[in-house]
């Protein structure tokens, strides 16, 4: 029997304190466009990635080496995983 | 054998080709493009990762071309002194590789900057600015959109402590001011050095000022002072 299929949320955005320019440019938009409320604007990346794994806690695991190593640039941002949900036979051929 | 200068190739690598041409042609040493596939760099005494944009800057600038296979050679290379240049996206790929420390981010104003820029000469103690003195002002170009370097205080307290930032964006008299950091960088810091000095990366186009047909030769200022380790490797 195969493992289970984890649906895993990963959002990564730029560390607090680090320039953030897109962020900048977004709200300067909204600005314009007369929409004044928004006071802080972050853009990132957000990841849904299916993962193989035995448990949910081994997929959360696998999820942050990827996030560590390779999706996230630990010097500039950081990451959090948001959901890790199973996937059912009809779930991930929807 | 001496093989010189290796450039690495990645795919979307745009500027490979003209740090060939810059290094075969009027800094006239052996020089070879060498496929990210490679796994071995042995006999070259010189690695240049040139500009473009690998892996077409997916996730970010330099992630994905980090896990080529010619990385783990090129890691070694740096790691027992080998002298290794990055040019703009290859200053991004070695900063993505820890072989530099810090990052870049996007630039300050979001535009793509392609302009000729002066840089001051702030460490002549590198094995890439040995032909050059500390305090020339060099000028060339610089097209990135992604050039504004940052890392953490301590570790921009580190670099100037140890003579670590290489080139710095000034105007033409070779001051430092905020007007000539067109990306936004920390200290308008264009380009650094690992503690070994061994390993230079900077956002300015070398090769692509050095040769007089295209504006002032002072590109080769920098790869010039390769010839120091051409040859003398067995």
């Amino acid at each position: 029997m195969s493992q289970p299929v984890w649906r895993v949320d990963i959002v990564v955005l730029p560390k607090d304190g680090v320039s953030d320019p897109q962020g900048e440019a977004v709200k300067s938009g909204l600005a314009l466009m007369g929409i004044t409320e928004a006071s802080r604007i972050r853009v990132g990346r957000h990841l849904e990635i299916d993962i193989q794994a035995a448990d949910a806690e081994s997929a959360r695991s696998i999820a942050a080496d990827m996030s560590e190593r390779l999706l996230a640039n630990l010097v500039i941002e950081q990451f959090r995983i948001e959901s890790i949900r199973e996937m059912t036979a009809a779930g991930a051929h929807p | 054998m001496n093989r010189g200068v290796a450039v690495i190739s990645f795919p979307g690598s745009n500027g490979d080709q003209d740090a060939v041409d810059a290094f075969a042609g009027p800094v006239g040493v052996p020089t070879r493009l060498v496929d990210y596939r490679e796994t071995s760099l042995e006999g070259f005494e010189a690695v240049v990762l040139p500009g473009g944009f690998s892996y077409g800057d997916y996730l970010r600038t330099g992630a994905i071309a980090r896990f080529a296979p010619i990385m783990s050679a090129i890691q070694e290379f740096a790691s027992t002194g080998g002298p290794v240049l990055g040019i703009c996206n290859g200053f991004q790929v070695l900063t993505e590789a820890h072989l530099l420390p810090g990052a870049v981010l996007r630039n300050r104003d979001l535009r793509f900057h392609s302009q000729w820029v002066h840089i001051r000469v702030e460490s002549g103690e590198t094995a890439w600015t040995g032909a050059a003195s500390d305090g020339d002002v060099l000028s060339m170009p610089v097209a990135h959109g992604e050039g504004n370097y940052y890392a953490n205080r301590e570790t921009v307290a580190e670099l100037e402590h140890e003579g670590r930032v290489v080139f710095r964006y000034a105007n033409s008299g070779g001051r430092p001011d905020e007007r000539s950091n067109f990306n936004g960088s920390i200290n308008n810091i264009a380009g650094i050095c690992n503690s070994g000095r061994n390993v230079v990366g900077l956002m300015p186009h070398p090769e692509r000022a050095a040769d007089p047909l295209l504006g002032p030769p002072d590109g080769l200022r920098i790869l010039e002072s390769i010839h120091q380790f051409i040859g003398t490797v067995v």
